[in-house]
């Protein structure tokens, strides 16, 4: 991304973050949705640059915005996270609904209208596996039918549209699934479970019932496992990356100010926390370099659908986040341990309360465990890339 | 071959329907083949006609449906043999 002109999508996702960032503490304690910060992204118009430029878009690459993740990221978590979340859902609409006349026309509604998308996998009785769900769409006359007890929707009641997976029919085996969108005219949202967490407060993610009814066409023309492996795993482990990368780095952005502010009190002296800073630096370059390595191979087979639906590819992107989600908690600790109680304390320019809390959901979100054991699986058949650089 | 790749299937596949009930060509993921079962299958193929899947047959095209598993342990057995 180039750091020059004020209309580059740098400069324009600056301000988004600086917007993002002012807010972020009253975003956090109230558990609020970061609106100003969304109002910013549609003002900067950065809801729709992944859509491709014949539809009005901007064409953006999924390192562009996995750079905007992580500058939002570094000011608030749940505005980047919201952002995330949006381009995620996105991705699939631009990778499998470019040969669909509505998918097409709804993507310019995207461009014009600025609008988010939500998304709805998570269901009861089911959790984290969104390979699998129990509720089926109906289809008939030319319309669909969907009812889902969807425990947790990210802002959910902000969207303008959410996609939501289920079984493909109702006698369809439970893998078997299809995503639809269903725009906010056409579904109604009962509140069913409320968003009291410890971290990432503002990305409201209530729990509904869904009920929703849509012509049939708005249901994506692909099987949502083609979906799933093709755009939505790895560009939700990707983003999410980036997003956690943008914690862990405001933490050890926190903690160096930390240790120069000691260093330049007692000059001659090295600081008790400098020599953390260096660990923590150390496991953020990690984080960094594991990111823009997934981003990478992402980027390299994007163009074919066979290797995005290889086992190798599904092992690398499970690895990337496992490892930022993982690495990213120590980074935010060793800032903890630097700054000391000016970091445990709200309200100090060292303040790491809402990171540490916030980072604690990256594992949690489609649990590592369930992760691990879907690769461990792949595992069996699977044989590693043995060379360095590919 | 065939039938041996549809007995691992009853056994590994987990499929919503008997096997003998689902064509060459139908599609096993809509038939309910998960990936974690599908990774059952790959390996119980592999034992059975003692070959080893590369890589680059190591995607849900080569498990898509009955068809394609044949073809892909054919191609494996036909390399082994034109090796001996
Ligand atoms: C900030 C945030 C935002 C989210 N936003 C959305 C959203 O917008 N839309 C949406 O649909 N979902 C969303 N989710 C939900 C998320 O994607 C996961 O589905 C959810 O966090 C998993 O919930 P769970 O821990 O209850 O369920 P499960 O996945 O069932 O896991 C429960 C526990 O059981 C264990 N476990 C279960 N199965 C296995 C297994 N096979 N192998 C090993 N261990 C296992 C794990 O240890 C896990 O901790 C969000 C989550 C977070 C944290």
């Amino acid at each position: 991304m180039t750091m020059s002109a004020g209309s580059s999508l740098a400069a324009r996702a600056q301000r988004v973050a600086a917007v993002a960032a002012a807010h972020a503490d009253t975003v956090d304690v109230d558990a609020r949705f970061p609106q100003e910060a969304v109002d910013a992204m549609i003002a900067e118009r950065l809801l729709s640059i992944q859509i491709p430029e014949d539809l009005g878009g901007e064409d953006a690459g999924l390192s562009d915005i996995a750079e905007i993740c992580s500058l939002i990221g570094q000011g608030c978590s749940a505005a980047a996270m919201v952002f995330a979340m949006h381009h995620i859902k996105l991705s699939s609409l631009v990778s499998h609904g470019a040969d669909s006349d509505w998918h097409r026309a709804f993507m310019r509604r995207i461009v014009d209208g600025q609008l988010l998308l939500a998304s709805a996998t998570t269901e009861g009785g089911i959790g984290g596996n969104l390979r699998n769900s129990i509720c089926a769409i109906e289809v008939a006359d030319g319309r669909c039918r969907l009812t889902k007890d969807a425990t947790v929707i990210s802002y959910g009641a902000h969207a303008d549209a959410i996609l939501v997976t289920s079984r493909s029919h109702a006698d369809a085996a439970s893998a078997d699934q299809v995503m639809t969108v269903f725009t906010r005219d056409q579904y109604t949202l009962e509140r069913t479970h409320v968003w009291d967490t410890l971290g990432m407060r503002g990305t409201c993610s209530d729990g509904y019932l869904f009920q929703g009814e849509a012509p049939a066409e708005q249901i994506l023309p692909k099987p949502f496992a083609e979906i799933a492996a093709q755009s939505m795993l790895a560009t939700s482990h990707l983003l999410w990356s980036a997003v956690w990368y943008g914690i862990a780095v405001n933490a050890v952005a926190r903690a160096q100010a930390f240790v120069r502010a000691a260093a330049r009190k007692t000059p001659g002296v090295t600081p008790p926390g400098a020599l953390r800073l260096a660990e923590a630096s150390n496991l953020l370059q990690l984080v960094r370099s594991n990111t823009i390595a997934g981003l990478g191979e992402y980027e390299a087979a994007r163009a074919d659908a066979d290797r995005l639906s290889s086992m190798g590819f599904a092992v690398t992107m499970n690895n990337v986040k496992v490892a930022s989600s993982e690495t990213i908690l120590s980074i935010v600790n060793h800032a903890m341990l630097i700054c000391g109680i000016m970091g445990y304390k709200n309200g100090t320019p060292y303040s790491l309360g809402r990171h540490l809390r916030d980072a604690h959901s990256a594992q949690l979100m489609i649990s590592n465990d369930r992760i691990l054991g879907n690769t461990s699986n792949l595992l069996l058949v699977h044989k590693q890339d043995t060379s360095l650089t590919g | 071959m065939q039938q041996t790749i549809r007995d691992i299937l009853t056994k590994h596949g987990g499929l919503a329907m008997p096997v003998d009930q689902i064509a060459d060509t139908a599609d096993l993921y809509a038939a309910g083949l998960s990936s974690f079962a599908s990774v059952q299958v790959m390996l119980a193929v592999e034992e059975a006609f003692d070959v080893e899947f590369p890589d680059n047959l190591l995607n849900r095209k080569s498990f898509q449906n009955i068809a394609a598993i044949t073809d892909a342990v054919g191609s494996l057995v036909g390399d082994r043999e034109a090796v001996a």
